[in-house]
């Protein structure tokens, strides 16, 4: 499946394993209920393992843990649910986290500058052939008012 | 006033193109209605009962001559060539078609004028005192901070969708004519022991269903922290905000429901881990203000003897003088109020004519500015006394002279039925049939000082809640009613009005007002205003009255 990070469209091989699904090889995320009850177990495995937070989750949670996640999946259950922004911007601007932010789920195209700008780099869009198009609104603007967080 | 630089006039060329893009891929069914409406509302676009609204920003309420007569030009080729001003100091036109907006908006970014976050779930057009630089009361100008801050709130992408709509007011002067009391945030500039300036801050505060009075979060806070504080309770509210009932999403429903103890709490620990990187740079603070430096005004303008002499002769100018000019900082000057709530036209409305002409005027006689204020009049900020008779017979022609400023035919009225899709009952033709009852420009005089604010649906867009007599449309079993409320203030002693008694039907409204008005008039003691009858007496002596037959 194909995705957007640090602005260009890539083959992304990562894959979310549910909460009731076993664990499987490969690069995977997992909710953060599931990092947080089998967190050494899942640092065991063989691939690289990301933790999936939603917007009710607290960032705080898992700041102790970003060393060891090189992906956090910010998931939008509906495009509209604006608190994935402040999770972004904790996550750099507070907790100084490296690694890739990507945001998943219900979210539009038209969003995914505002999410660039409060320091999400990857984009997994519901439908791939709208990636170019979101790709290009990364140039909406030239200018802005306020700092952005990379 | 403040003029765009090249960075200002890029963003919103820039938010243009975004806009026409996003209205296309609507109109190619790429995107869905819900997706759209939350694009759309954001900047300014409503569908409405008869067609998409868009509600333009007055920047706290400040405009220019040019900008007037590109809004005349838009009434003319996109509208019905008429707009509306609205109570929270912006302009609405009400008849544009969709796939015509994005060239409105364009015209308007010529301009130095645009759309963005005029509605939607997100930081509002900041509002503020519609006398700031002039008055004779003001601590500090807030509109360099007004302008600050509709930089900071402006496309900022952390904040774009928020638990619902989010205001913010400011006001500089002692008395609050911002009403910062009813807002999400509410800043006043205030002196501290120390004499120095700063902010006191206010949050959660609002008017809607549940009309709240805000509470002082920060008795005093320094200038340079301004955005680190604002950015703190706004990150508190959107992580913390309700999004499960858009009717309890309001920041005054979370300050209400963790306490205003907890909730400062988390503001406090959030703003002392970012205030270190967000100060505002003095350098930065002294730009802007200098955008609002005091135009050139005459030295000798109160050497002149005519405005006193007309003022003998002609009882109507008097008249106009008193109720529509209010006193202004340097001797010899006035600012003029120009009533959009003359009888026979809807409150807050203007037609491209007088718009046009207000132009030619505001450039003629005060320095090319005019405001626009929270009761849906004008003012032209700066007239030489020596000015206002020609002016005075200039707006007279104009119908814009109605000498009825601040007094019970100077309504609030939002929309209502006849262009609104949320409301429950008509207001425009309500506010005509009162101006009919009271159609004695004397008898309005001997009421005096009172506002009358009317919505028509609880979401209170004309601040019904605050009004000295409220009036609010609802429906019964599909007939329209009315709900009356006396008591209500959004000035510095703040108050909610309190529900005189059942709602009246649409055909008692009118008879119901007057009869309030007849009771002040027998019961009021010397010179006490409406607004002090009702706290010494209550609301039986009103109560009886109208409600006596029933």
């Amino acid at each position: 499946m194909q995705i957007i990070k640090d602005k260009q469209i890539i083959d992304d091989s990562w894959s979310y394993v549910a909460d009731d699904a076993e664990l499987k090889d490969g690069d995977i995320s997992v909710s953060l209920a599931r990092w947080k009850k089998d967190k050494q177990q899942l640092l065991k495995s063989n691939g690289k393992i990301g933790v999936r937070i939603g917007p009710a989750d607290s960032v705080e949670d898992i700041a102790a843990d970003l060393k060891d996640i090189p992906l956090i999946e910010l998931d939008f259950p509906a495009f509209a649910d604006g608190r994935i922004f402040s999770h972004a911007w904790l996550l750099r601007g507070r907790y100084n986290y490296q690694g890739e932010i990507r945001a998943t789920g219900h979210f539009m195209s038209d969003q995914v500058f505002y999410l660039s700008r409060v320091g999400v780099n990857a984009f997994s869009l519901e439908k791939t052939e709208d990636l170019p198009a979101a790709l290009s609104t990364l140039n909406d603007f030239t200018v802005n008012y306020q700092k952005s967080i990379h | 006033m403040y003029q765009y630089n090249d960075n200002d006039q890029t963003l919103i060329e820039q938010r243009v193109a975004q806009f026409r893009r996003q209205t296309e891929s609507f109109l190619k069914g790429e995107i869905s209605d819900d997706q759209f409406r939350a694009l759309r509302l954001m900047n300014g676009v409503y569908i409405q009962t008869h067609a998409p609204m868009l509600r333009i920003a007055g920047p706290y309420g400040l405009l220019n001559s040019k900008q007037f007569r590109k809004l005349a030009h838009i009434a003319r080729t996109y509208d019905k060539n008429y707009c509306h001003f609205t109570t929270r100091q912006n302009v609405q036109f009400n008849w544009p078609q969709l796939e015509k907006i994005p060239d409105i908006l364009e015209e308007l970014a010529s301009v130095q004028m645009h759309a963005i976050q005029t509605s939607g779930n997100c930081l509002r057009n900041t509002s503020s005192d519609h006398l700031a630089g002039v008055c004779i009361d003001e601590i500090e100008d807030p509109r360099p901070y007004c302008e600050i801050i509709r930089q900071w709130t402006t496309l900022h992408p952390e904040f774009a969708y928020l638990p619902r709509k989010f205001k913010i007011a400011v006001s500089g002067a002692k008395l609050d004519r911002a009403a910062t009391q009813f807002h999400d945030i509410g800043l006043h500039l205030v002196n501290n022991d120390a004499g120095d300036i700063g902010f006191r801050v206010l949050v959660g505060g609002g008017l809607g269903r549940t009309p709240i009075i805000g509470q002082v979060i920060k008795p005093y806070l320094e200038k340079k922290h301004l955005l680190s504080y604002l950015e703190a309770i706004l990150r508190i509210y959107n992580l913390f905000g309700r999004r499960d009932n858009k009717y309890k999403a309001r920041i005054k429903i979370l300050v209400k429901e963790s306490g205003m103890e907890k909730f400062s709490e988390l503001v406090e620990k959030e703003w002392l881990l970012i205030r270190d990187n967000l100060e505002l740079d003095s350098d930065y603070i002294t730009t802007v203000k200098a955008q609002f430096a005091p135009p050139a005004y005459e030295t000798d303008a109160a050497q002149d003897t005519r405005f006193a002499q007309y003022q003998l002769e002609n009882q109507a100018f008097a008249t106009w003088v008193k109720y529509n000019t209010a006193d202004h900082k340097v001797p010899g000057y006035r600012a003029v109020f120009l009533s959009l709530k003359a009888p026979d036209s809807p409150p807050g409305d203007m037609t491209d004519t007088q718009l046009d002409a207000v132009a030619d005027l505001a450039d003629l006689y005060s320095f090319g500015e005019i405001r626009s204020t929270h009761r849906q009049n004008l003012i032209l900020a700066d007239v030489k006394q020596a000015d206002l008779f020609p002016l005075w017979q200039q707006l007279d022609t104009l119908k814009l002279a109605t000498a009825n400023i601040g007094t019970a035919t100077d309504m609030i009225c939002c929309p209502g039925l006849d262009f609104c899709s949320l409301a429950n009952a008509g207001s425009i033709g309500i506010a005509k049939e009162i101006n009919e009852a009271l159609d004695d420009l004397d008898y309005i005089h001997d009421i005096g000082d009172i506002k009358i604010n009317m919505s028509g649906c609880m979401n209170g867009c004309a601040h019904q809640s605050v009004g000295h007599i409220g009036i609010l449309g609802v429906d019964k079993k599909g007939a329209e009613w009315y709900q009356l409320t006396l008591g209500g203030s959004s000035e510095n002693e703040a108050a909610i009005g309190e529900r005189l008694g059942p709602a009246v039907a649409k055909d008692q409204v009118t008879k119901a007002i007057t009869t309030i008005l007849d009771v002040y008039i027998k019961q009021r003691l010397d010179d006490e205003s409406f607004l002090n009858m009702v706290k010494r007496v209550g609301i039986n002596p009103f109560k009886e009255q109208v409600y006596a037959n029933n």
